[in-house]
């Protein structure tokens, strides 16, 4: 057992690591540890770790790699699934459809401005919500509470109130609004089906966002606020020099994790647009060749691509753009 | 000598149990466990209201409950095929399209009814409309029961056209139409109510009726595309530019229940669409506009006639594992009782249309379906699925081609139509485009 309490990580209090401790999100850059000295026991040790950790990695690999690696088999094969006597292998014919039809490239244009524009506006609307709701006022729960229910919505259920509720052409709010002020009615999904679609997301991330920056803001020490009202910075100063650059790492994970769940995005595509007028993203593209082509085949082959397409973009934007996965660059 | 006393008690215990279930079964008149049927319907009201009735099926029928999955058209079209071609299985009965059933009956993913059915003299086989029976057969065994039938009419709100003072005549074509929705067009209403949003059974569904009776059809007799020819391009033009004009707002959004809403509030004056919709605008508690109208023959142009067949049919998996109580449901849901228990408890213009000749012998049913039960009669026997267009086609069927690959190929096009609809692209570019996807489709049938 001595062994063993050499290689525990020693209790990590507020001067126990530096890096640690100066941000939360901290962890995403502790350093290696030190190798521990002590030559053929210390091996010994690392060969039992080693053992104690196998079975729970074999059991990651193969639950998450076979799903994938079936799906690279029925890439290969021709199987339609209403002509179940005719499947058999076709090679790349299945690849050849994916480059040389025009369907990849729009849904993966559909797929990169709708994820893109939804993120943005829904970080920007929620850095404004979360500041305001950052104040004290009477109320301030209940306000807390409303704001984050859109996120709690289910997304068909949100779709489902957009089409019917929100931008019917006859009963719907938003047209009546418009109406107020005099504009006519507007041909939502029919006109502007991506508009449509972005106006649903950033409804249903704003919270969502909204939470990740409140969260940082409630870090945010009193003491340096109070420090730069001292020095004479007003507000607006306070929060550009300081509130913001506290919030950037807090941002980023909201980015990264809003862009992960809204890659994925489906219910309103399918309720409301059917994947018309530049919104047939990968992930509908695909349940349209799978459920309605019916050819597994080239669903799989559009599959493979796209996870191939999505691990290249975002191995690359993490390295550069997110400072929390850039070794040195967290403040 | 514990374990034993374990195992005695154990027994007795089991002995007991079977005792009382066989006693209670005997009582029943019903052996056997308790099972639970999942069914997978259509959002239609015909269906929602089998599901308000199916408390008495399971009174009749102890031991057996009934769950309902209910979804919109397109959506279970693929759910049901993914499970059945699947083999996956969740489903005891599924609600079926009249496309489907010839094609599955082949492939035989679905259970032969014809046994079950023809045996049953009390449930009357030969009375179901022989031209669905025919369509839902395949070299003479019949593998699903329409629940309903229907053909496409066109539908118009009396009130409008009177006040408007427009006669209109039981067999009118489509410029006819056209006209009357450009003068029924005023501010409190739209001309004319049409589908537009894309998908082949949504959007295609009437458009294909169109196309045919402008002489265009999807394929000619050697399985060669023809939906970039001069008249498959005039008759979506025709469509399209009448939805633009004098259609409903937000044209694309609107598929068979859209337009229903909107009909029953009195906001559009016309309708043309599945003839089953009739039932549910002469409903007073649905609709507002129940007793206003009137009902004729489909719009046509070069053709006489231009109406669709379609059914939504109930059919019993191959992959159930209660095929037995699947069969005994499937033949409650159709049954001429059925037909009595829906007029009875829910009111007789509820009653399924076009599936049973009975029906329209029901004297309650004649009284309250006054308005729109002959003229569906009248317009289902007078289409001809073999020959619905101008041209002979090389399949039977009117608003679909029954052959695998037609979902696809009519979702695909339907979604450049839509484009087309909201003015990103011509309707010539949409099917020039379409001509590709479908010729892809025909060289397969060669």
């Amino acid at each position: 057992m001595t062994s063993n309490s050499e290689t525990t990580t020693p209790p990590s209090g507020p001067a126990a690591d530096a890096s640690t401790a100066r941000t939360p999100l901290g962890m995403w850059n502790s350093k290696p540890r030190q190798p521990v000295a002590g030559g053929a026991a210390a091996k010994q040790t690392a060969r039992l770790a080693r053992g104690l950790v196998l079975p729970g990695l074999i059991f990651t690999i193969l639950l998450t790699q076979i799903p994938f690696v079936v799906t690279i088999i029925f890439s290969f094969l021709q199987w339609n699934q209403l002509r179940p006597d005719e499947i058999r292998f076709t090679g790349w014919d299945n690849y050849a459809v994916v480059f040389t039809g025009p369907d990849f490239l729009r849904s993966l244009l559909a797929t990169v401005t709708i994820t893109g524009s939804a993120v943005l506006l829904s970080l920007l609307l929620g850095l404004f919500l979360a500041v305001l709701l950052d104040r004290k006022f009477r109320g301030r729960g209940l306000a807390r509470t409303l704001a984050i229910t859109p996120f709690l919505v289910m997304p068909a259920a949100a779709a489902l109130v957009w089409k019917w509720l929100m931008l019917d052409s006859n009963v719907g709010m938003v047209n009546w609004s418009l109406g107020l002020f005099g504009i006519d009615p507007v041909q939502w999904n029919t006109n502007y089906p991506w508009v449509t679609i972005v106006m649903v997301l950033v409804w249903q991330y704003t919270p969502f966002m909204m939470l990740i920056l409140m969260a940082g803001l409630q870090s945010q020490g009193g003491d340096v606020l109070e420090a730069a009202a001292v020095d004479g910075a007003g507000p607006v100063r306070v929060f550009w020099s300081l509130t913001l650059p506290h919030l950037r790492p807090y941002a980023e994970i909201a980015t990264l994790l809003g862009s992960i769940m809204l890659l994925q995005v489906f219910d309103p595509i399918a309720i409301m647009t059917k994947g018309t007028g530049g919104t047939k993203t990968l992930s509908y593209l695909l349940y349209e060749r799978a459920f309605i082509g019916l050819d597994i085949g080239q669903a799989a082959a559009f599959g493979v691509v796209a996870v191939i397409v999505t691990i290249g973009f975002a191995m690359i934007t993490l390295r550069s753009v997110f400072s929390i996965f850039v070794e040195g660059k967290v403040r | 000598m514990k374990a034993n006393r374990r195992t005695s008690l154990i027994s007795v215990t089991l002995l007991g149990t079977l005792l009382a279930t066989s006693a209670c079964s005997s009582s029943g008149g019903e052996a056997g466990e308790d099972v639970t049927l999942t069914i997978a319907t259509v959002n239609n009201p015909q269906m929602q209201d089998m599901e308000e009735l199916k408390s008495h099926f399971e009174a009749d029928n102890p031991g057996i409950t009934v769950d309902f999955v209910t979804m919109e058209e397109g959506d279970l079209r693929a759910a049901v095929t993914a499970d059945v071609a699947s083999g996956a299985g969740q489903y005891d009965i599924v609600t079926v399209g009249a496309y489907e059933v010839p094609q599955w009956g082949a492939q035989d993913w679905l259970l032969d009814l014809t046994e079950p059915l023809e045996s049953d003299a009390e449930y009357d086989v030969d009375d179901i409309l022989p031209p669905l029976r025919d369509a839902l057969s395949v070299d003479g065994r019949q593998y699903a029961v329409p629940f309903y039938g229907e053909s496409s009419i066109l539908m118009y709100n009396k009130e409008m056209f009177a006040e408007a003072g427009i006669e209109i005549s039981n067999n009118p074509t489509w410029q006819e139409v056209a006209e009357y929705a450009a003068e029924l067009d005023t501010d409190e209403h739209a001309g004319i109510c049409l589908r537009g949003k894309p998908g082949w059974g949504d959007l295609f569904a009437p458009l294909t009726t169109v196309v045919q009776t402008f002489g265009g059809n999807w394929y000619d007799e050697n399985w060669d595309a023809q939906v970039n020819s001069p008249e498959f391009v005039e008759g979506v033009e025709f469509y399209v530019d009448l939805l633009n004009e004098h259609g409903q707002a937000d044209p694309v959004s609107f598929s068979f229940t859209e337009c229903l809403n909107l009909l029953s509030s009195g906001k559009v004056a016309m309708w043309y669409d599945a003839s089953v919709a009739a039932s549910i605008l002469e409903d007073p508690e649905a609709s507002e506009v129940a007793g206003q109208m009137g009902y004729t023959h489909a719009p046509v142009s070069e053709t006489e006639e231009s109406g669709w067949l379609w059914s939504w049919n109930l059919a019993v998996p191959r992959t159930t594992k209660n095929a037995e109580a699947a069969t005994t449901f499937v033949k409650w849901a159709t049954s001429k009782e059925y037909h009595q228990l829906v007029g009875e408890e829910l009111g007789w213009t509820r009653v399924p249309p076009g599936a049973r000749t009975s029906t329209y012998s029901i004297p309650e049913y004649e009284e309250a379906a006054a308005a729109f039960a002959p003229i569906t009669l009248e317009v289902m026997e007078s289409v001809d699925p073999t020959h619905p267009g101008v041209d002979p086609q090389p399949y039977v069927g009117i608003q679909y081609v029954p052959i695998p690959e037609f979902q696809d190929v009519g979702n695909q096009v339907a979604q450049e139509v839509a484009d087309a609809i909201a003015g990103r692209t011509t309707v010539q570019d949409a099917l020039d485009r379409g001509q590709g996807i479908a010729q892809t489709a025909g060289d397969l049938q060669k």
